[in-house]
């Protein structure tokens, strides 16, 4: 176990490693930064102060290995634009969206299990189809779509939720449903599929034996086998969810890691950008890891090999 | 019981499909506006349901008097354009990745089970996002950032179909009988994964318009004035509340057409028995 | 009273007819041996009596009744209440019969805690005190472990630990070491033989295994495609085989003494057939060396003596 998480952490330090890379190779495709961070109507003089003030008139490789070692010690550069710290900034944000990837983590499980668990039990019957079909139209679904459809109906003709903003709890609730519904499909349908073949083994089929109530089989015996791969994913998902929720933060306004990546985007802050890359990728890694760690803690099989 | 529950959304998926390929190929041909013609004077007309609606726009108009019908098909045009090419050049990146993974082993595998872990901890939508808006917004640019982004999927299938095959009898008869490795590739291995292959394709022609989409909702995909349907929805954004049916239409047409594909993917599986996940 | 009652039990899924009006009796503290080859409805008759079947299966009967008390009639909640408890089962594959996300001890308390509402503590020592009984060593240690860290032979230890944990009068044992090594085989039989003496347990054994038959079975059933084709007490059965299928599987076990060193040894000429609802006759007559074409016809059941019975056309 010690020597797999070992092989682990050291894929995880190559992975940012190539991800710090990227993401400066991806900040300098436009060419001149410089052009682009002076505006429009910027003389020769502005560009070239421009230039020097950050640094941009190094070679590549200095600039490149400038970024890779202050990366390292957690050093992200200061924004153009905010004349912050982005490492400041990013903090300042992070909580928005992990409360929005949590809050659509526990609503798409709160979702998926019980409906997974149902069409499992009842296979191949109309409900089993009805939830697999709930699942294909998930798929389906436009994210940004779903999320103006709940606005104009819930915010706006009920007024039951708020329409943006991170004010309450209650903001959550719409942003939330919305970026569960990236992860329901998936997630239905391997709770199903672990259940069915759960619910086949010979394990199964003891637990029967024993004369143990259908809720000890189904929730016990059953379930804690068919979760391994469904925590698995869910952790995965998880850093989708986070990735993906820079479009939900911009249709309702939540300022959150994505809003800012947006804004910077748009703004040429390319010191925030490539760092909002960097640091969802090194959460996605640690996510993955996690997940492991939970896998050995479920299935006893893969604990002290 | 299940199977003819099966063909039906294999069908319906079916006639999706066929009818986004035929608005997208004879587009020019069946608008009965010109697309791009502004009217001022005709601004968000409604839909043939409501009160009040002029027969000559039977989807209404946009905020710039637009027909809507004619934006919708323009719209299915640009889907399906960037749906195929982003899935032919994520094909063939990942194709090439996986193949070469799963048939060489070994240190090859091991760099090609890094690239794609690699590629999965990249945030999508954001480096795309970054990309265009670095480079500026256009087709092209769009589709091959896409296409840069969206290989994983047929790398990991390409590669775990790759290993079964590479191990069946017939292979290892090949090998003996001395073909090279190039024929072994073409001749054998290929055309024995094609079928999950084509079942990840239709995956991914899917996601690829769904995030088509979504860039363009959020102003760095599609470039107006060019009628992206993720594009409709961000320009009716500000008139929702007051005329709802300027996002409802392009929203269901992204909506069905993402469906249809999805459904015929499936039964696509189905047929073939294949895994689209690994 | 007999302990188990089965009489006229059908099996079907679909179109294939598993068993077809099988009928025995199991009396209390004695091995009842039901023995055939693979595909002849032991299995199914085994699980159908616990009502373990797949919901696909059709089940229906004249009489199934343990203790007297009608198992057709019974709820799903009063059969849950009996398995485990009165009447308990073991596999065949104790690699894949055990839980492996739970360790050892908690699948064997949870028997007790759900039947006789038996505290943690308390059934952690009945279970200590069965494993013990089972001949595993340490069981203290082995009660905190998981069923990948046992062998097949402990695993099957194991399960029979854990049928035994409510004290149970009837122990349904199918095949229980056909998946072991011959060695654990036979110290496994000798456990089963040993506890059901022991305990006075009722013992509805199956395989396939006919050295087993002789060596433990009180009676012994032979099942066919289905059907009981012949049945009676274990010496009288080995000495005075009247069924022709019987006469076939006795002839296949090498007895030392009996056989001679270049003799070949039996065998039966084809395979168990697939049979559908509504078949006539004899669903040996295909392998059979005496049939004749009144074996297509509705074969009556022969007393060859107060407690052996066969299905045949031939009153020999």
């Amino acid at each position: 176990m010690l020597r797999f998480l070992i092989r682990r952490l050291v894929v995880a330090l190559l992975v940012a490693a190539t991800v710090m890379t990227l993401a400066f190779v991806m900040t300098r495709l436009s060419g001149d930064l410089a052009i682009s961070i002076a505006g429009p109507n910027a003389t020769q003089d502005d560009i070239a102060a421009v230039r020097k003030a950050y640094g941009l008139d190094r070679p590549v490789l200095t600039q490149f290995f400038d970024w890779v070692g202050r990366a390292s010690m957690g050093d992200l550069g200061d924004s153009f634009f905010f004349k912050r710290r982005v490492s400041e900034l990013i903090g300042e944000r992070m909580p928005v969206t992990l409360a929005l990837g949590l809050t659509g983590l526990v609503i798409a499980l709160l979702v998926s299990l019980p409906l997974g668990i149902l069409a499992a039990v009842r296979e191949n019957t109309p409900l089993d189809r009805f939830v697999q079909v709930v699942a294909l139209l998930g798929q389906a679904m436009p994210s940004f779509w779903l999320g103006l459809l709940l606005m104009i109906v819930f915010g706006l003709q009920l007024g039951w939720l708020p329409i943006s903003g991170t004010d309450s709890w209650q903001s959550f609730i719409m942003p939330g449903v919305v970026l569960a519904f990236s992860a329901i499909p998936a997630l239905t349908r391997l709770t199903r599929a672990g259940m069915i073949q759960a619910m086949a083994s010979d394990y199964i089929r003891t637990a029967r034996a024993k004369g143990l109530s259908r809720a000890s089989i189904l929730l016990k015996h059953a379930l804690r086998n068919a979760a391994i791969p469904v925590v698995a994913i869910a952790a995965v998902q998880l850093g989708f969810m986070l990735g993906g929720s820079i479009v939900i933060e911009q249709v309702f306004a939540l300022h959150g890691v994505g809003f800012l990546a947006w804004e910077s985007i748009a703004k040429n802050d390319f010191p925030v950008v490539q760092a909002v890359v960097l640091v969802l990728a090194v959460i996605y890694v640690g996510l993955t890891m996690l997940a492991d760690m939970l896998n050995a803690v479920l299935d006893p099989r893969l604990r002290g090999a | 019981m299940k199977r003819g529950w099966r063909n039906i959304g294999t069908w319906v998926g079916a006639v999706i499909v066929g009818i986004a390929a035929f608005c997208a190929l004879f587009a020019p041909l069946l608008v009965p506006h010109d697309p791009f013609a502004q009217d001022l004077g005709k601004r968000l007309l409604v839909p043939f349901w409501m009160e009040g609606t002029d027969p000559s726009h039977l989807l209404g108009t946009d905020q710039l008097g637009r027909d809507y019908l004619s934006r919708l098909i323009y719209g299915c045009r640009i889907s399906m354009m960037i749906g195929v090419t982003v899935t032919i050049v994520s094909g063939i990146i990942g194709i090439t990745i996986g193949v070469l993974g799963g048939f060489m082993g070994g240190r090859v595998d091991d760099v090609v089970l890094f690239a794609v872990t690699t590629r999965l901890s990249l945030p999508v939508v954001l480096v795309a996002l970054a990309v265009v808006g670095l480079l500026g917004s256009s087709m092209t640019i769009l589709m091959f950032t896409l296409g840069l982004l969206l290989w994983e999927r047929f790398a990991v299938v390409a590669r775990s179909t790759t290993m079964q095959v590479r191990n069946l009898d017939f292979v290892a008869a090949a090998w003996c009988a001395g073909c090279s490795r190039f024929r072994i590739l073409a001749g054998e291995v290929l055309p024995n994964i094609a079928s999950h292959l084509v079942v990840v394709a239709t995956l991914e022609i899917a996601l690829a318009i769904l995030l088509e989409a979504a860039l363009s909702f959020l102003g760095l995909g599609v470039p107006p004035p060019l009628p992206s349907w993720g594009l409709m929805i961000a320009e009716a954004k500000d008139y929702m509340f007051f005329s709802p049916w300027v996002i409802v239409i392009p929203g269901i047409a992204l909506f069905v057409l993402v469906l249809g594909i999805n459904l015929l993917g499936d039964g696509l599986r189905d047929l073939f028995g294949a895994r689209s996940d690994a | 009273m007999s302990l188990l009652e089965v009489d006229k039990l059908e099996v079907s899924f679909g179109r294939t007819a598993a068993v077809r009006g099988a009928s025995f009796t199991v009396e209390p503290g004695e091995t009842h041996c039901l023995v055939g080859e693979s595909g002849c409805g032991k299995s199914v008759t085994a699980l159908s009596v616990m009502n373990l079947l797949v919901r696909s299966a059709d089940r229906r009967a004249q009489r199934l009744a343990f203790q007297g008390e009608d198992l057709l009639e019974l709820s799903d909640k009063g059969m849950a209440r009996l398995r485990g408890n009165a009447m308990a089962m073991i596999f065949q594959e104790p690699m894949t019969s055990l839980n492996p996300a739970y360790t050892v001890g908690s699948q064997m308390t949870e028997v007790l805690r759900r039947h006789k509402g038996t505290g943690q503590r308390a059934a952690t020592d009945r279970a200590a005190d069965l494993l013990a009984r089972v001949g595993i060593t340490a069981p203290g240690m082995r009660l905190g472990q998981f069923p990948h860290q046992l062998s097949g032979g402990l695993r099957q230890r194991v399960m029979i630990a854990m049928a035994l944990m409510c004290d149970p009068q009837l122990l349904i044992a199918d095949e229980p070491t056909t998946a072991l090594d011959v060695t654990v085989q036979a110290q496994i039989l000798r456990l089963l033989a040993g506890l059901q003496r022991d305990l006075g347990l009722g013992l509805l054994l199956i395989t396939h295994d006919l050295g087993i038959v002789a060596r433990v079975a009180t009676r012994v059933s032979v099942m066919y495609a289905g059907e009981v084709v012949e049945s009676a007490p274990t010496a009288e059965l080995f000495a005075n085989p009247r069924h022709p299928y019987t006469q076939g599987l006795l002839r296949c076990v090498p007895v030392p003494g009996k056989i001679q060193r270049d003799q070949p040894l039996g065998a039966i000429r084809g395979t168990v057939p697939r049979v559908g609802p509504g078949f006539e006759g004899c669903a040996f007559r295909e392998r059979c060396d005496f049939a004749d074409e009144t074996c297509s016809h509705a074969i009556p059941r022969h007393q060859a003596g107060v407690t052996h019975d066969f299905l045949c056309r031939l009153p020999a």
